[in-house]
Order: C-alpha cells, then sequence, then structure tokens
C-alpha cells in the first residue's frame, strides 16, 4: 500500500513530530515498504484469536498500599528545562 | 594473562581470597579503556573516579571479612539505557543528552548492593531501536573482532566492551534480539530472562510487553552469577513477577542427558540465512546430541509472522513510551512559538531518523480506521506465536536454533535499508513475544574469524534448564576462551 504525502503529515501530528520536507518524503517511501511487508498477516486467520497484549501470563501481584515519602519535587525538578517555584514551566496555552 | 582475561567468577575468587584487589582490576579496566576505545568506541562515559572508589569499598569490605558476595568488587558495565543516579543516562538519544538520573533503577542497586564497580554506561541504538548500534545519535560502536564490522545492537557497546575485555560483564536489555544478537556478533554470552523475571524500574522504556534487562558474559558460569543478582521480585515493576530464582550456579554443570532438543524445522528455511552459520550451528547440534540429547524436530508455523507482528506491535508500544519526550519536564527542549510547535520541534530535533520512523509506524498502526487492521491484529497473530512454542514445549524441553541468520556485517552495510536491518532479528524475535528466556553463546567461527552464536529458547521461568544446556556445550568447547585479535593482551 501506498501512503500520501497527506497521510503522513497526518500521522507526524499525531505523534507531535514536527519533520522536514525532505523526512516527509523519505517516511512516505519507507513505511509504504514496512506496510506492505507486515500486510502479510493479513493472510492469517485469527478469527477464532483472542489478542495478547502482554507475554506475563500471570495476574499482577497485589502488594500493600502502605504510604512512602514521595519523591522530592527539587530532585524531581532537577532535569526541568524551564521552571517556576515547583513547577515545570511551559509556554502560555490561555491567553 | 592479565587480569582482565578472568571471568568474573575468577575474579571474585582471586579478590576474596586477596590475591587481586578491586582497585586493581578496576585499574585494569581502565588500562584497556585507555588502550582500545578510542577504536572499539564502545562506553559512551566512562566513570573513573566513580568506579575506584566503589572498588575501594569493596576491598575495605574484604579486609574486613565483609565481602557482599561472590561479584563482590568486579567491575561492570551498563548498557546507557538504565538509570544511574548522578551520572548522564542518554539511551543514545539527543533527546537525553544532558539527562542526570535522579534515581538509580532497581538493576543497578541490586548491582551495587552486590558490590560491583559502575565502570561506565555503553552504547547503544538509540531508545534500544536497531541491530548494529549505528542508530546511536553519538557514534557507532564497532566490533572489537573486526573493527569494519558492527557488534550488533542495540547493546552493541555492551558486547563489545565485554568481548573486548575493557569490563567483565555488561547488563544489556532485548525487546527484539538487543542482547542476543550483539552476544552473537561479538562472541559473548547473552541472556534474555523471562518476561517479568528481571525488574524493569528506572529502565528507558522502549517496547513495554516485550523490554526484558539481562546478563551479558564472556562465559556461562558469569551468566548465572549476573542473573542471580539482577533476578529479584521488584514491587516497583507491576510486570516484576514473584517467582522465586533457583541457584542458577548449582544447576547448571547437570549436562544435557536425556534432555529433549526441539529443532524448528522452520527456522533452517528462513531466507538470508548464511550456509557458514547454518553449519556451525548444526554442528553445535550434533554435539548436544553426542553429549546425550535427544534432538526431536519441531514445528513453530508461525515464526514466519514473527517478524511483521514485532514490526507492529513495537513500534506500536514505543509510539506511546516515547510521548513523554516533549521537552516539557526533562531532556532537550526547543523552543517555539507556542505549546504545539515546542513539541514538534523538541521531537523533530531530539530523536534520530529510525526512532522517527518508528514513531510514525506505531502512532500509524494506533491510529482511528487502522488499529483493527495492524495492532489488534498483530496482537492476535502473536498469540498464535505464543501457542507455537506451548505446543512444541509439550515434547521439549528447549528449542535451538542459530542466533542471527549472520555473523557481524559491516557498517554501513544495512543502515539505509530498514527493512534488511530488520531480518537480522527474524530468530530472536519469537521469544520476546512468546515471553520466553533466550540465550546465546559463540559456537564458532567463520573462515573470517568472526564468531557464530547458538541460540537456546527455554519454557518460561526456565532460564537454569537454559544455562544448564549452554554450559554443557561451552564445557567440550573453546569458543568462549577465544578473544578478539584487538584484544589479544
Amino acid at each position: 500500500m501506498s501512503l500520501t504525502l497527506e497521510e503522513v503529515r497526518h500521522v507526524a501530528s499525531l505523534a507531535r513530530l514536527s519533520l522536514s520536507a525532505e523526512e516527509e518524503t523519505l517516511m512516505r517511501t519507507q513505511l509504504s515498504a514496512i506496510l506492505d511487508a507486515v500486510a502479510e498477516l493479513s493472510q492469517v486467520d485469527t478469527s477464532a484469536v483472542e489478542p495478547t497484549s502482554h507475554a506475563a501470563g500471570e495476574v499482577a501481584p497485589w502488594r500493600p498500599d502502605e504510604v512512602r515519602p514521595s519523591f522530592p519535587p527539587e530532585k524531581a525538578l532537577g532535569n526541568a528545562p524551564a521552571e517556576v517555584g515547583t513547577s515545570f514551566a511551559v509556554p502560555r496555552i490561555i491567553e | 594473562m592479565g587480569p582482565t582475561d578472568l571471568s568474573m567468577l575468577e575474579l571474585g575468587r582471586k579478590l576474596g581470597s586477596g590475591e587481586l584487589s578491586s582497585v586493581e582490576a578496576v585499574r585494569a579496566c581502565l588500562a584497556r579503556v585507555d588502550r582500545l576505545d578510542g577504536r572499539v568506541k564502545a562506553f559512551l562515559r566512562v566513570d573513573r573516579e566513580g568506579a575506584l572508589a566503589q572498588a575501594e569499598a569493596a576491598d575495605r569490605r574484604r579486609t574486613k571479612g565483609k565481602r557482599a558476595g561472590p561479584l563482590d568488587g568486579v567491575p561492570v558495565g551498563l548498557k546507557d539505557l538504565f538509570l544511574t543516579e548522578g551520572l548522564p543516562t542518554t539511551a543514545g538519544s539527543r533527546s537525553l543528552e544532558s539527562f542526570v538520573a535522579p534515581y538509580d533503577g532497581t538493576a543497578v542497586k541490586l548491582l551495587r548492593a552486590a558490590g560491583t564497580p559502575i565502570l561506565g554506561k555503553l552504547n547503544m541504538d538509540e531508545f534500544a531501536m536497531g541491530s548494529s548500534t549505528e542508530n546511536s545519535a553519538f557514534f557507532p560502536t564497532r566490533n572489537p573482532w573486526n573493527l569494519e564490522t558492527s557488534p550488533g545492537g542495540s547493546s552493541g557497546g555492551s558486547a563489545a566492551a565485554v568481548a573486548a575485555r575493557m569490563v567483565f560483564g555488561a547488563l544489556g536489555t532485548d525487546t527484539g534480539g538487543s542482547i542476543r544478537q550483539p552476544a552473537a556478533l561479538t562472541g559473548t554470552v547473552g541472556l534474555k530472562p523471562t518476561y517479568g523475571r528481571v525488574s524493569r524500574f528506572g529502565v528507558v522504556a522502549f517496547a513495554s510487553s516485550l523490554d526484558q534487562v539481562g546478563p551479558m558474559t564472556r562465559d556461562v558460569p558469569d551468566c548465572a552469577a549476573l542473573l542471580q543478582t539482577i533476578a529479584v521480585y521488584d514491587p516497583a515493576d507491576s510486570t516484576s513477577a514473584p517467582v522465586k530464582a533457583p541457584d542458577y550456579l548449582a544447576e547448571i554443570e547437570g549436562g544435557v542427558k536425556g534432555m529433549k532438543l526441539g529443532l524448528p524445522r522452520e527456522y533452517l528455511e528462513l531466507p538470508g540465512m548464511d550456509p557458514e552459520v547454518r553449519a556451525a550451528v548444526e554442528a553445535a547440534t550434533r554435539a548436544l546430541e553426542k553429549m546425550g540429547a535427544q534432538l526431536v524436530p519441531v514445528s513453530l508455523p508461525h515464526t514466519k509472522y514473527a517478524l511483521a507482528t514485532y514490526y507492529l506491535i513495537a513500534p506500536a508500544e514505543a509510539s506511546s513510551n516515547l510521548a513523554r519526550y516533549d521537552g516539557v519536564r526533562y531532556g532537550l527542549r526547543v523552543e517555539g512559538k507556542n505549546l504545539l510547535a515546542m513539541y514538534g520541534r523538541t521531537r523533530d530535533q531530539g530523536f534520530g531518523l529510525e526512532v522517527k520512523r518508528r514513531i510514525m509506524l506505531g502512532t500509524y498502526a494506533l491510529s482511528a480506521g487502522y488499529y483493527d487492521a495492524y495492532y489488534l491484529k498483530a496482537q492476535k497473530v502473536r498469540t498464535l506465536i505464543k501457542q507455537d512454542f506451548v505446543d512444541a514445549f509439550r515434547t521439549v524441553d528447549a528449542v535451538i536454533s542459530p542466533t542471527s541468520p549472520t555473523a557481524a556485517f559491516r557498517i554501513g552495510e544495512k543502515v539505509s535499508d530498514p527493512l534488511a536491518m530488520y531480518l537480522n532479528d527474524v530468530f530472536t524475535l519469537p521469544c520476546n513475544l512468546a515471553g520466553l528466556p533466550g540465550l546465546s553463546l559463540p559456537c564458532g567461527l567463520t573462515r573470517g574469524n568472526l564468531p557464530i552464536g547458538l541460540q537456546i529458547l527455554g519454557k518460561p521461568w526456565d532460564e537454569a534448564r537454559v544455562l544448564r544446556i549452554a554450559r554443557a556445550f561451552e564445557r567440550e568447547h573453546d569458543f568462549h576462551r577465544r578473544s578478539p585479535p584487538l584484544g589479544a593482551a
């Protein structure tokens, strides 16, 4: 199957990627080839098969709901690109 | 023979007896790093002061009669996606180039508790996406056996550092073969444990239903000892299973007499298999038969769909996991005129091409209108792949195959063709999709003197038997003792 440039741009916007024009063209060719290759899955009859979302067969274990100290804000902010007080600073989204 | 030629356990014994000190061992590793790593380029970061301080502490414990265990004082390296407090953790990406983790991941904590000095952080394909380390944002790592070739990936820096004797052992991660394939290409031993055996807390996530942490070493007993150190239930990782690990070292010497080893016929029919790899693996299976194992043909009919299944599931999970690299809380931020522009520019400049390709593919497979046809379909085929193994393991104790269809390939040979690169993982992917333990160990050399890997897949939680089969082979061969020409002392 062949993706259109419009489809590539739509997926890039969903993925929050600002691709260059060159990257868009490359992605169009390469993703189309990969989608062609994975299309072979349509040959497999899965009408009576349940999906596997995880390799872990066991039920997730329970643990006691204990009160513990949380991660200290100064450590959590240690890698912040920008901060205000104990918050991460981002560009204004409400005028 | 210098101290760096010792195995982890041999060094550990000499440290215990006082014949060598941990500081001497760390210095010997650092000397090799200084001499070799300019060419191999396995390390992203060497922590000289930290490793020496940890070695001094190990030596003090020894003199006080308080050794922490058999690996106390034995220097190791970490793939650069294990969070290490106070040291950079880049995951091979520009987006995390200046990220310094505020805490140690669980596997790292367990290593520290076992007393192993951490020599540094090792190169990898960006976010573990790749099979050659060429997708590292910083530089490719070279295979110590032939510097023109790749050590494989994504844990290629870990494999190269172990093979070149710059560290005694290392930790890697394996999502589709990222421990086993580089182990095969560098003549080392690498184990991907059962999904849930080792905590992934504090490990940069790629595809969460497939990722697993594992040991990379020079021989099987070291692999068992390093696995023992990290195979601990961790409530901080909801996929970590409360399954008690046996005493692996006590179980590996039992031999293969009476074991049934499955040979999947589909694996030998897969395209692109190098005849030298096929011959070495056939010779290895005959050797195991001579030791008393019974070879049983098995069928894994859905194997041929593993590649397509994996390249939908892993990118879908990656596109979701990597949504966090948006420039808000940590990592690279590239300012834009508004929040959306900041996200887009940050991610465009932070990620390399392969990462973008997989995010795009995964986002597409999860998007409205395509979810059922791609992602859900792949999850259903995954069930069939898993069921193939359940059926096979009714009659056999383990499954034997090549690890990788070829020996090491030249750097640059496959990097521009993603589908050709993905074929490297054709033998290793099914194990991740099914959540099984899988190990690669050296079983031969090509005429061009490049290592060939043998893969052993076991039942869930049956690492002990996988290690025992590997040990049986290793005891009667010397491939694991060969060192790369670069590494000769």
